[in-house]
């Protein structure tokens, strides 16, 4: 490159920012770019959509999935569905008893998350 | 079974439902808006109203009945019932709460803008809503004639004279409480006697409920034909009775070779302890052991029914007119999604129950298997089991949480029609206009079901979900989730699912069960309907790229923003 003309070196003065003092409101908060609609405030919100999309796709197709497996699955393994476990057959406990408790706990897993995701959602647009 | 009991529990049920309902109207001209009031009401009431919403005759009566003739495959009903609504919870339940929707027509015009759509959207609302409503009418009139013996249209006719009354006066509407109250009532009134039967069948030895033989009579009955029925008999049977069987008069003892045979209307016919029962000939003819066992439902293909069925209550549970206006009732999106989690678990625990009526049926009360009146297994189970008064309270019991099972999703019904029709068919505004549409909306399913055959409350109630499930569920979820679907795509792809999902219902239920190829196709339609629904929103919004409605960014802002941020965007809501 520019070897022989290179500049004589330099002070510069490197200052960290100062983390624990209040930051100066910006004159424009995301909230606000959100609300008129502006290129930022859309890429904000197409952010969270995403997120919120992955997150209920994603659920609905491990949990459905797995259910919708359970049909192919006895109709292959005929021998599984004389199975007793409990003292039921595998398909009732299957479908008439399990099904419920794990239904729930994924609705629980599912709320858990999109709140955490529209809470960060908030922090990331209150702190911008 | 002495049908005393059961008529005061019936009666006590409705007067309930009309006194609660005449106390509700006073409340709610207190409260000026019924709106705002709702938004006072926890997630945990809000819940138990839905439960007691959606919980209709096909979970009451339905799903217990399916099980009882086909087997373990029916338990996709009530898993499908409750997935439904997780898929609900995962991809709609806090963007349709701030949409601020109280209909899926609003929906529709909240997030196309289009008078189109809206228009599209109510027509298949109003259709869903009436697949839906016929079999609780029907449902109704079988509870109240096993009950009392009262030819099946009085029961239809009560319920549609109870819920009329009490959706115009306005009563029902605003009163989440008796929804709520009517969850609990169900709950009770399946799981107590459910106990008490269980109880007993542990008491007489617990007998195997999967043996390796044919049903047989527990014990002497007598078997009454409403209507002329052809059976047919595995094992030659001796019986006694008066009617006519095959075409010749019976009067005494008497006996069925094996083979069909047909017993005239009227006939009653006692069957002593021990004897096989002869089939109806429309249930597949199996051991306990082998109905125990998943595909043996004798459909010609049970793989893709079962697939179909899967499809049409995962996501056809959105789609129904009654459980989208509940949403409104919460106070914001983030309620809406604690509201449905709760919901789940009601569900959930109220679905434990009615395969276990199912299943002892077999043993208990196998002369319905005969009749086909298999949606009764309910009813007949607690004093079939349980014997003397306590037996005949129980199954008191049952009728009345049968009856309100009938009332709660009727109104709930009926409410939302009746504000579909009177907004955007006949265009009346005002309580006069929604006066006048309830009336119309409850003689079309009325006129409908003395049209109608005998098709099984739960197969009935899967066919509005196939049309939901095709139709108003893309709309929703693509609505929700995706900028990209124009107005033309969206009417587009609700009618390429809506369309042949309705004609094959209506093919079907006119019809009744045929036998070639392509009936499972018309009477489980959704695997096909709803795929088709999908893509043809999707590919036909991406041909026509014009079409997006324009404010798009806006209304996506208002689905899914957060409310705590206080955007202006929301403020409207």
């Amino acid at each position: 490159m520019t070897g022989p003309h290179q500049p004589p070196a330099q002070r510069v003065v490197v200052t960290s920012p100062r983390t624990r003092a209040p930051r100066a409101p910006r004159p424009y908060p995301a909230s606000r770019e959100i609300d008129e609609q502006s290129e930022l405030g859309a890429v904000y919100m197409r952010s969270l959509i995403r997120t919120q999309r992955r997150l209920g796709l994603l659920l609905c197709a491990v949990v459905c999935g797995a259910l919708a497996a359970l049909p192919v699955v006895f109709a292959l393994v005929p021998r599984l569905s004389e199975q007793r476990l409990l003292g039921l057959q595998l398909p009732w406990l299957l479908l008439g008893v399990v099904v419920f408790p794990v239904l729930v706990l994924a609705g629980w897993f599912y709320v858990r998350q999109a709140e955490r995701n529209e809470r960060e959602f908030a922090e990331l647009v209150e702190r911008s | 079974m002495n049908s005393t009991y059961g008529i005061v529990a019936v009666l006590v049920v409705a007067l309930g439902t009309a006194l609660i309902g005449a106390y509700g109207l006073r409340v709610s001209r207190t409260t000026s808006d019924f709106f705002v009031a709702s938004r006072t009401v926890s997630p945990w009431w809000n819940a138990s109203a839905i439960g007691g919403e959606y919980l209709s005759a096909a979970s009451f009566v339905g799903v217990a009945g399916l099980i009882f003739a086909y087997g373990p495959d029916m338990l996709w009903f009530p898993v499908g019932y409750t997935a439904g609504y997780l898929v609900l919870l995962a991809l709609v339940a806090a963007p349709l709460r701030r949409s601020g929707a109280y209909t899926l027509p609003d929906f529709a015009e909240a997030r196309f803008g289009s008078p189109v759509v809206r228009a599209v959207a109510s027509v298949l609302a109003l259709g869903i809503g009436w697949l839906y409503l016929l079999p609780q009418l029907q449902g109704a009139g079988l509870t109240l004639h096993t009950v009392t013996g009262a030819p099946d249209w009085v029961g239809a006719l009560v319920v549609a004279v109870v819920v009329t009354g009490n959706v115009i006066s306005g009563g029902m509407r605003s009163v989440t409480f008796v929804q709520a109250f009517q969850y609990w009532l169900k709950l009770t009134a399946i799981t107590v006697p459910l106990v008490f039967v269980v109880l007993a069948w542990h008491a007489q030895g617990a007998r195997d409920l999967a043996a390796p033989s044919s049903p047989q009579f527990s014990r002497e009955t007598s078997v009454s034909f409403d209507t002329s029925t052809t059976v047919h008999a595995e094992q030659p049977v001796a019986f006694t009775g008066t009617g006519v069987v095959d075409g010749a008069r019976v009067d005494g003892p008497a006996s069925m070779a094996v083979g069909e045979h047909t017993v005239a209307a009227g006939s009653r016919l006692t069957f002593p302890a021990g004897a096989p029962v002869p089939h109806v000939s429309t249930i597949e003819r199996t051991t306990n052991e082998q109905w125990a066992l998943p595909m043996r439902s004798g459909e010609q293909f049970p793989l893709y029914g079962v697939y179909s069925l899967i499809i049409a209550t995962f996501l056809g549970t959105m789609g129904l007119p009654h459980v989208i206006v509940r949403f409104y009732t919460n106070p914001n999106g983030r309620a809406a999604r604690r509201t449905t989690l709760i919901v789940l678990g009601l569900l959930g625990f109220f679905y434990l129950m009615p395969p276990l009526y199912g299943a002892l049926g077999r043993l208990y009360a196998p002369e319905l298997l005969m009749t086909g009146d298999t949606d009764a297994v309910v009813l007949v189970l607690p004093s079939r089991v349980v014997g003397g008064v306590g037996g005949q309270l129980l199954g008191a019991l049952v009728a009345g949480g049968a009856f309100a099972a009938f009332l709660s999703t009727s109104s709930g019904l009926m409410v939302s029609l009746a504000g579909v029709l009177s907004r955007d068919v006949l265009r009346l505004r005002g309580v006069r206009g929604f006066r006048v549409s309830t009336v119309i909306a409850v003689l079309v399913p009325l006129a409908m079901s003395s049209l109608v055959g005998r098709v099984p409350v739960a197969d009935m109630v899967g066919l509005a979900f196939a049309v939901a499930a095709s139709s108003l569920c893309p709309l929703l979820v693509l609505g929700i989730w995706s900028t990209r679907i124009t107005t033309i795509g969206a009417v587009a792809g609700m009618l390429a699912g809506g369309v042949p999902a309705l004609a094959a219902g209506m093919v079907t239920i006119s019809s009744g069960s045929g036998d070639a190829w392509y009936h499972a196709f018309l009477a489980r339609p959704a695997a096909w309907t709803a795929p088709l629904g999908f893509v043809v929103m999707y590919a036909v919004s991406l041909l026509t790229p014009r079409r997006v409605p324009p404010g798009v960014n806006h209304v996506m802002v208002r689905l899914h923003a957060p409310e705590n941020l206080g955007l202006r965007s929301q403020d409207r809501l």
